[in-house]
């Protein structure tokens, strides 16, 4: 399969801290690829790379190449504001604005420009209705954001990004804040999703990614110790380092 | 002999409760003082006729004017000026050096007796840029005056915005400026519009700055280059060449209720705002 996203050598410095070593991987389109590892190994790292908000942070540097559509995204002649609307992301912490229901899905389009109601008012329940949040959430578009509950919250976000016509959907540990059944929910969620999208989760939970993923990726102090498909990682993992992680015995 | 420290507890809480009771009577004391010798002058014709025989007789209509008109120009010049400060100094200066000899000079101007910015305000406005004594001159003064305060509690309240707002702005493709203006400010506006009122409340009661700038007269201004009077210089006035203790106090109450009523009213409006965003 062709990979939508390519990592070629990619090495990044927080000053002089490498943060991430090397680190080759294809992401597979219309799929749902997972990131496991100890914490500070590098997860939210790679994933800020992808959409280039690892820049707005001061004294870093990346070397090696992150390719989207077979396009280099670091290359000087990339529209930064089309590549952060084809690929969207998501956070930790829900964090809705403290505005309205409709207005935080209508945000991202009302900044690139959508001025017209009806086109505003459909690409809101479109967003909502991916989201499985319509049938709840029709009648109170105008209620704050901020009064729903946490995993409401975590969908509108969502919502959010399928509202800029993103491709791409990265989601840092998106359910670390959810409650068990609630994070089931979003991983339905995302299941639903990848027919239309292609999705990079950052997880520390193991179960987490070998439910949703197809494919999962074990990341250790900055490098991608192993990446292949999700059945494959948890059931013969090749490396000694993946294995004890897998099994629990480190992490 | 040694104290006991429950006993202290006893003591330190009665003397605390006494300093506050202190304040507050002495501040009703000064409210109701002001308002019982002031309010027997106030009626309709206090408000809308001029002063005759140098106040000692008829109105402050023409105080009022002054009073609404030159913070109204310093708001309207402060806040612009000193918000656009605090968004250059919080969301595109790296903290540094150059921020940092910002924010104290700042802090210096706040502390500035408002008398050094009437001298400041008479040399460069009156006479250097040839406005004379004047609304448009009292004005620009009382907006220097009161700058170092709203780019203080501006800058305080756009810091207070989680940086997870501006993160998510950003990544759905917003700009800087958008971000800005549609998630940081109006985030902020609550601390902002407290900073605007500290600034009014300040420019309404100033006397200093506004004497050696606006002047004192007392006909109704026709344009920003006449001169003018405030309520608080008329007071000044009043009591200190004793025309007419009467007066005095009924100005006085007027400047009071105003400034109870200013401070009301940007409650009123904050609060309908927050109920609205959030
Ligand atoms: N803004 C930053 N400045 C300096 N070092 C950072 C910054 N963000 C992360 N790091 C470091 O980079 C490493 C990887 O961090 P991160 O990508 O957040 O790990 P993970 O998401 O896997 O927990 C950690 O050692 C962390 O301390
Ligand atoms: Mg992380």
């Amino acid at each position: 399969m062709a990979s939508k996203i390519e990592l070629n050598n990619l090495t990044f410095y927080y000053g002089n801290f490498m943060a991430l070593k090397d680190v080759n991987m294809n992401i597979v389109g219309n799929a749902i690829t997972a990131l496991i590892g100890p914490s500070g190994c590098g997860k939210s790292t790679l994933l800020r790379t992808i959409n280039r908000t690892n820049e707005l942070i001061d004294g870093t540097r990346l070397e090696g190449k992150v390719l989207i559509d077979g396009k280099d995204i670091y290359d000087a002649q990339i529209d930064i504001i089309e590549l952060r609307k084809k690929v969207g992301m998501v956070f930790q912490r829900p964090n809705c604005f403290p505005l309205s229901v409709y207005d935080n899905v209508a945000y991202g389009p009302v900044v690139h420009g959508t001025k017209k109601k009806a086109e505003l008012d459909k690409i809101v329940e479109e967003s909502l209705i991916a989201t499985w949040l319509w049938d709840d959430l029709k009648d109170k578009l105008k209620r704050s954001a901020l009064s729903l509950s946490l995993d409401y919250q975590q969908r509108l976000c969502i919502a959010r990004v399928l509202a800029i016509g993103s491709e791409i959907i990265l989601l840092d540990e998106p359910c670390s804040a959810l409650d068990p059944i609630t994070t089931l929910r979003i991983e339905e969620l995302l299941v639903s999703l990848k027919e239309n999208y292609t999705i990079v989760i950052v997880t520390h939970n193991m179960q987490q990614a070998a439910r949703v993923s197809d494919y999962s990726g074990y990341m250790l102090l900055g490098e991608l110790v192993e990446f292949n498909q999700t059945s494959k990682i948890f059931t013969s993992p090749k490396d000694k380092r993946t294995e004890d992680y897998i099994t629990g015995r480190f992490g | 002999m040694k104290i006991k420290p429950a006993f202290t507890e006893q003591i330190v809480k009665k003397i605390l409760f006494i300093s506050t009771a202190f304040t507050v009577l002495i501040l009703l004391f000064i409210i109701f003082y002001i308002l019982k010798n002031g309010l027997s002058v106030i009626d309709l014709e206090f408000l809308l006729t001029s002063p005759k025989e140098l106040g000692r007789a008829g109105g402050i209509f023409p105080c009022i004017i002054g009073t609404i008109l030159l913070p109204l120009i310093a708001i309207i010049i402060a806040t612009p000026l000193g918000v656009g400060t605090a968004i250059y100094l919080t969301e595109y200066k790296r903290e540094g050096r150059l921020t940092r000899i910002i924010r104290f000079g700042t802090e210096c101007l706040a502390g500035v007796p408002s008398i050094i910015f009437g001298l400041f305000g008479f040399v460069l406005f009156v006479i250097y840029l040839g406005f004379g004594w004047s609304i448009l001159s009292g004005g620009l003064t009382l907006a220097f005056m009161i700058l170092p305060t709203i780019i203080r509690t501006s800058e305080e309240a756009i810091r207070a915005i989680p940086y997870s707002y501006r993160e998510v702005s950003l990544s759905l493709g917003g700009t800087k400026w958008q971000t800005i203006t549609r998630v940081v400010l109006p985030s902020a506006l609550p601390g902002i519009v407290t900073g605007v009122i500290l600034g009014i409340g300040r420019s309404v009661g100033e006397t200093a700055a506004v004497i050696f700038t606006a002047g004192s007269s007392l006909r109704v201004p026709a344009s920003l280059f006449d001169s003018c009077r405030t309520m608080a210089v008329h007071f000044y006035i009043l009591a200190r060449e004793g025309i007419s203790m009467e007066n005095a106090y009924g100005t006085a109450a007027i400047l009071i209720i105003a400034i109870l009523f200013i401070n009301l009213v940007s409650y009123w409006l904050m609060h309908r705002f927050m109920a609205k965003f959030s």
